[in-house]
């Protein structure tokens, strides 16, 4: 029979450290990237909201 | 545990270890260096360009080429992850240092390239996010996958892939690709082999351990000098061309006579410099001249066409 060893994989402090870190810079990532398209999408817009037919 | 067990638990313990990477080391994958570089020549290509666009639009356009020139450069660090661990210029990239699996720089690379071509799309214009997706596909699967291993043309060709970038900020501002655009292409493509060539004069020893068939390993170094010469002698009037299609003036055609007459001079000094420690030294000085070259070369276009400096155009006569 396949029988396989699960084992919860126990991380160091380094390794513990580097995943925050990378985490941390992921989540501004995607932060920068929500910020970019929100301008990006104002910056097409331009005046055409203050200036539609209400 | 079971053999079968016992076998894939040692097979798995043979495999890299993944999630040792720093937010530093993607960096690196990205290669920032040559990424500075691309990201300079798309900006030259968006300011010169004809027509208008919004400053953050051209800003998110040199994101997602910046972005994809990384993606690229990760893409290639994966595939040449072998060659690269017998360099020593590349010995301590984070793939061969273990420090990032290929997988993790596979997976990496190939969602920056598709982010920033879909970016690129959706943020800038469709025409320009093609031009970006072409110029990842050509570097990954035409130079690093196709060329490099099998041809000592491999740079020549491949050189296509770092001239798109000003046709890609061309494109952004314009939607298309015209005559100025290629010529600014052409610049690139007829500057890389005698800048890779001078490089490989004095590294040719590391392209021979990795079994790369770069020109000095393959046709020697006498050839190589030669044909160094010989795309040098092609690359100076191709600068000269922005004068005479007229979307350059006196100011930039006599900078880029003057630069490529520098450029020349260090290339035939090459040519004639026989094989030995004065022949790595000249072969240095060449290849260090021939990145400030490009760099000045694209200023001066850049200061007289986006800056508005521009000499009266019409300056050989030729504007009809």
């Amino acid at each position: 029979m396949n029988e396989i060893e699960h084992k919860p994989v126990q991380l160091t402090e380094e390794e513990k450290k580097r995943l925050r870190q990378r985490n941390i810079a992921l989540a501004w990532l995607l932060g920068a990237m929500v910020v970019l398209f929100f301008i990006v999408t104002i910056a097409r817009l331009g005046g055409n909201v203050a200036n539609r037919m209400i | 545990m079971s053999n079968s067990a016992l076998s894939e638990t040692s097979f798995a313990s043979s495999l890299p270890q993944g999630g040792r990477g720093t937010a530093r080391d993607y960096l690196e994958l990205l290669k920032p260096r040559v990424m500075s570089l691309v990201l300079f020549t798309a900006l030259v290509g968006l300011a010169v360009a004809p027509g208008h666009i919004n400053p953050v639009i051209a800003f998110a356009a040199l994101l997602c080429i910046a972005v994809g020139a990384g993606a690229a450069g990760a893409l290639n660090m994966w595939y040449d992850a072998d060659i690269d661990a017998k360099m020593s210029r590349t010995l301590s990239r984070p793939i061969p240092s273990g420090r990032i699996t290929p997988g993790e720089a596979l997976g990496f690379g190939s969602t920056l390239a598709a982010g920033s071509v879909l970016t690129m799309g959706v943020l800038v214009n469709w025409q320009s996010a093609a031009l970006l997706a072409f110029t990842i596909f050509f570097y990954i699967f035409i130079y690093t996958m196709g060329l490099k291993r099998r041809t000592q043309q491999n740079i020549v060709i491949g050189g296509a892939a770092g001239a798109f970038p000003p046709m890609i900020g061309w494109a952004a501002v314009t939607g298309t690709v015209s005559i100025e655009s290629i010529v600014l292409f052409l610049i690139i493509f007829m500057w890389t082999p005698p800048h890779f060539w001078a490089l490989a004069l004095y590294r040719s020893g590391d392209y021979e351990k990795a079994g790369v068939p770069m020109m000095p390993v393959v046709s020697g170094e006498r050839e190589t000098r030669r044909q160094i010469v010989l795309y040098s002698l092609l690359l100076v009037p191709v600068t000269l061309l922005p004068g005479f299609l007229d979307f350059a003036g006196a100011l930039y055609t006599g900078s880029a006579a003057l630069l490529g007459l520098v450029f020349l001079v260090l290339a035939f000094r090459l040519g004639l410099t026989p094989e030995g420690p004065s022949q790595e030294r000249v072969a240095k000085h060449l290849f260090a001249y021939s990145i400030l070259y490009l760099f000045l070369i694209f200023t001066m276009l850049w200061v007289e066409q986006g800056f508005g400096v521009a000499l009266p155009a019409g300056m050989f006569g030729l504007a009809g």
